[in-house]
């Protein structure tokens, strides 16, 4: 079916500005396949439904917009002494990064690997992302796929004890970085992800994880500190018997945040968790969390937990689906998506979905926003706690649940206190 | 009968649910038709020309005929929606009748003995007793006849009102009653002023078609202070083959008034399906009330999905004066397809907006149905209480919008919908999208039974009872709210409907 005009104009004018990288064979045929994909689909736009509350055109216009460069906080993760990955700019840095080794893991990145005629990553790369197409549509990721430059491959073939930390440092004010990323966590494997730093004025990644039967992955990670930076992020699973996928995200600041997570749940028994904690301060900030679960088989618990504070014109979007297919019996289904808004300038927009095709399972939804809590506040300031203090404090229980997610309490403790450090800056 | 028989239920789900829901919805008692009414058919299709003989018929000043017509040129332009989560074959409208009336009713009875008898007998069938039968036929006079009854009924067949009962009495409260037809031409000061108002002729495609179409309808009008002394009712049958029902329902509730109005509607079965696209409008002034209940039992189509109702229906209200307050209460058992959002618009302050509805699917029927709560004044309040109910290969979503300005501070939503699921091939499905756009406005959405309100439940648990039985009390007391808001003239339904417990409801 052609494309509306004023979407194919907008299609076509991104990309004749992109152009498709060299690689191995079986790459630039991933990368064509999803070029091709993408000017089907057409870049998204407003009318879409499911950008409704999220206006992609700055995603989608040829330039990324200019986003003044901060400096980045290297502190965070550093106690869990991981083995570290440098990008800046969306580039690999090789000399700031850590040696790529450890017991149980093969690691590259995609410049590399994609360099090669024959490599494990070529099963994964722009698989998953196809696969996440249907029912939704999501052409950004398959415009990734296509023109990312650069991106790590993990493959953790047993326990991996290190976890693996992406830094993503930036230089250049008005730059694109186009990120990809492949993990493949086999048979009984796990590993640990984290990810920090805002990397670009204009951010995309994909990050494609299949993990077998009996694995484990665990995915953590910061979005922030440059305010006025814009990204969009996917995250496609496909989950097997037993396994587990946990991930969880914590954004401060930043104009534009679009974070896609796509699970697939193949296998009996799987477990997957998707959170996030975000909080919002001024009018420029957009934040946007879309998940898509789907049960395919027996057993399988899924928890989606959505957490927002939003203050002075920030706006925050949750849109959750849980899918359960015919035969996915015994599905344990859990989503949640809150907002406290600070003040009467600030919006939260929800669309909490379920689609059930089962009959005995067990899934709930809720959706909840208000104000801080008058007699919560009276109470701490009765006990001679400030009024900030006591915000703060309130604050930081409301976005507790969320948190909660994090197996790891070192990583957690590391990211509660950037959070009460922002609200230190921010209140008031 | 139907395959609720065989199938096999999850733990935790009663057995008295499952046959309630198969009696409700297995074999269709209205289904037989009545095809020796000899009928007037306009021809099939759509065009300026029908959409000029309709309003002809119903003998239309111009200002109608143009605002008709206006409403087909911009319906030529639509297209289909599709967003729903309906498998809908396309319908091919230039396929359809779009007026079809009994020729008995060509000249209007003025006796018992003048009315077509088939046309009485229809009535009987559907359970009408015979006085009211009388009057249901537009016999003049016989209303002197019967003792006090407390419902008025406009009776619509296929695309014209055959009468309207106790409008003399009604007359003296003050009250306005009768088909739109006759409104359009005794009162059109009042259905210039309020039509399309709430549901514009631009609204959506099936809206936009029936503003072309409409052929009859209820009009209701009550002025200011007064209480309608009864209840006022319109019961819908589809009758004539390849027919498509487009009737217009306008109810204006002036300061201060209150009416209750009910709805009941069946259909032949038939092997074609057949579209109704109706379109209803309330306009609620300054302290005034609207109740507005609907039992929608037209025919769903054979257990193979051969045949049925498309149901495509647009009903709005609006809460335009403050205090001002409108409750959606809808059973919905019949229809192949259902594609309906009861709305409300709370425009005044402290306004409120309630909406219960029950939807049952089962064999291949679909429903998509909800509601949109539009908070636009202060300290407006709305409730939505939904349960679905699945069975066979039915598909049952709900989709409601919850939407709060930023100038309706201090507003309040609470919103619940259940779902059941009977047998492994259906499906339940909700999208909810709620938007807030202030920070003193409080929204709650809750999919699941088990989350029950903490107070409510600390209460009962103080009181000796154990966990479980308090979460059952408080549920159960919730789904009564639905069957204790129909009105006592659909004590049958609601009967049938008690037995139907959301335990093992999966959200």
């Amino acid at each position: 079916m052609a494309l509306p005009q004023f979407k194919q104009d907008a299609t076509d004018a991104r990309l004749d500005a992109v152009t498709v990288p060299d690689g191995a064979a079986w790459l630039t045929q991933a990368r064509k396949d999803a070029m091709t994909r993408t000017a089907t689909m057409g870049l998204p736009h407003r009318r879409d439904e499911y950008w409704k509350y999220t206006d992609p055109a700055t995603l989608v216009a040829a330039d990324a917009p200019a986003a003044e460069v901060l400096d980045d906080d290297d502190a965070i993760f550093s106690d869990a002494n991981p083995l570290t990955l440098v990008f800046v700019d969306g580039v690999f840095d090789a000399a700031a990064s850590d040696d790529l080794k450890g017991e149980n893991l093969e690691i590259g990145c995609l410049a590399e690997a994609g360099a090669q005629d024959i490599h494990w990553a070529k099963d994964l790369y722009g698989v998953l992302e196809l696969a996440g197409q249907n029912p939704v549509q999501r052409p950004l990721a398959s415009l990734n796929t296509a023109t990312a430059t650069d991106g790590v491959m993990i493959r953790a073939t047993g326990p991996v004890d290190r976890p693996i930390c992406l830094r993503y440092r930036r230089k250049e004010s008005a730059a694109d970085a186009v990120l990809h990323h492949v993990v493949r966590v086999e048979a009984g494997a796990k590993v640990t992800l984290l990810e920090t730093g805002s990397a670009a004025a204009r951010l995309s990644t994909v990050t494609e994880v299949s993990v077998a039967d009996g694995g484990e992955f665990h995915h953590v990670r910061q979005q922030g500190r440059d305010h006025a930076r814009r990204m969009n992020t996917h995250t496609f699973a496909r989950i097997g018997e037993g396994s587990v996928f946990k991930s969880f995200t914590l954004s401060l600041n930043g104009v534009l945040t679009r974070n896609d997570c796509v699970i697939d749940m193949l296998g009996d028994d799987a477990v997957a968790h998707v959170a996030g904690a975000c909080v919002g301060d001024g009018e420029g900030f957009h934040h946007d969390d879309t998940v898509f679960i789907t049960h395919d088989a027996l057993r399988g618990e899924s928890r989606q937990v959505f957490k927002k504070v939003l203050r002075n014109g920030a706006v925050g979007v949750f849109q959750g689906k849980i899918l359960v297919k015919e035969g996915a019996q015994k599905t344990d289904g859990y989503q949640i998506s809150q907002s406290l808004l600070l003040d009467d300038d600030s919006q939260f927009l929800a669309k909490p979905e379920l689609e059930i095709y089962a009959d005995d399972v067990a899934c709930s939804h809720g959706s909840t926003s208000g104000a801080i809590s008058e007699e919560a506040l009276f109470y701490l300031r009765s006990r001679g706690v400030s009024e900030k203090a006591a915000t703060n404090l309130l604050t930081l229980a409301f976005l507790a649940e969320a948190l909660e997610e994090i197996a790891d309490e070192g990583l957690a403790d590391d990211l509660r206190d950037r959070l009460a450090g922002w609200l230190d800056r921010h209140a008031g | 009968m139907t395959a609720l028989d065989q199938v096999e239920v999850k733990e935790g789900v009663d057995q008295e649910t499952v046959d309630a829901v198969a009696q409700l919805s297995g074999a269709y008692k209205y289904g037989w038709n009545d095809d020796d009414i000899e009928m007037d058919y306009a021809p099939k299709g759509v065009n300026p020309d029908i959409v000029a003989l309709i309003s002809s018929k119903n003998e239309e000043p111009q200002w109608m005929l143009d605002w008709r017509q206006a409403a087909f040129t911009r319906w030529e332009g639509m297209s289909v929606p599709n967003w729903a989560m309906l498998k809908v074959a396309d319908i091919d409208f230039q396929d359809l009748y779009y007026y079809a009336r009994p020729k008995s009713m060509e000249v209007k009875p003025k006796s018992l003995d003048e009315v077509d008898p088939k046309l009485l007998e229809t009535y009987k069938k559907l359970g009408i007793p015979l006085k009211e039968q009388a009057i249901l036929a537009g016999v003049e006079g016989a209303e002197n006849d019967l003792p006090e009854r407390k419902v008025a009924v406009d009776a619509v067949f296929d695309s014209v009102s055959v009468g309207t009962t106790f409008q003399a009495e009604l007359k003296k409260a003050g009250v306005i009653f009768c088909s739109i037809s006759e409104a359009i031409r005794e009162y059109p000061e009042l259905v210039k002023k309020y039509l399309g108002t709430v549901v514009p002729p631009s609204d959506n495609f099936y809206a936009t078609l029936n503003s072309a179409v409409f052929s009859d309808g209820s009009f209701v009008y009550v002025p200011p202070g007064v209480r309608c002394p009864m209840e006022l009712s319109t019961y819908f049958r589809i009758n004539a083959e390849n027919t498509g029902q487009f009737e217009r329902t306008l109810i204006i509730a002036d300061k201060g008034s209150y009416v209750s109005y009910l709805e009941g509607c069946t259909a032949p079965k038939r092997d074609v399906a057949q579209l109704h696209a109706a379109v209803v409008e309330i306009i609620i002034e300054e302290d005034a009330e609207v109740k507005y209940s609907t039992v929608q039992n037209w025919y769903p189509g054979d257990e193979e999905g051969k045949g049925g109702i498309y149901n495509f229906v647009t009903k709005r209200a609006d809460c335009r004066g403050a205090r001002s307050k409108v409750m959606w209460t809808q059973v919905e058992t019949g229809s192949a397809v259902t594609w309906k959002y009861p709305s409300c618009i709370l425009r005044g302050d402290d306004s409120q907006g309630e909406f219960y509805s029950i939807a049952i699917a089962n064999n291949y029927q679909q429903a998509d149905t909800g509601t949109k709560m539009v908070h636009l004044g202060k300290r407006t309040k709305s409730r939505i209480v939904s349960k679905g109910i699945s069975a066979g290969h039915a598909q049952n979503t709900y989709r409601g919008l919850v939407s709060m300005h930023p100038k309706a501070k201090e507003s309040r939503n609470y919103t619940q919908c259940d779902s059941l699921l009977i047998g492994s091939q259906c499906g339940a499905h909700t999208v909810p999208y709620i938007e807030v756009k202030n920070n003193s406005s409080r929204v709650e959405h809750e999919a699941t039974t088990s989350k029950v309100d903490d107070d409510q439940l600390f209460y009962c648990r103080s009181r000796g009872m154990d966990e479980e039985e308090a979460v059952a009390l408080v549920v159960n007391g919730f789904c009564k709210e639905v069957l204790q808001a129909l009105p006592m003239e659909f004590a049958m339904e609601a009967q049938a409907l008690v037995a139907i417990s959301l335990e093992g409801s999966v959200g």
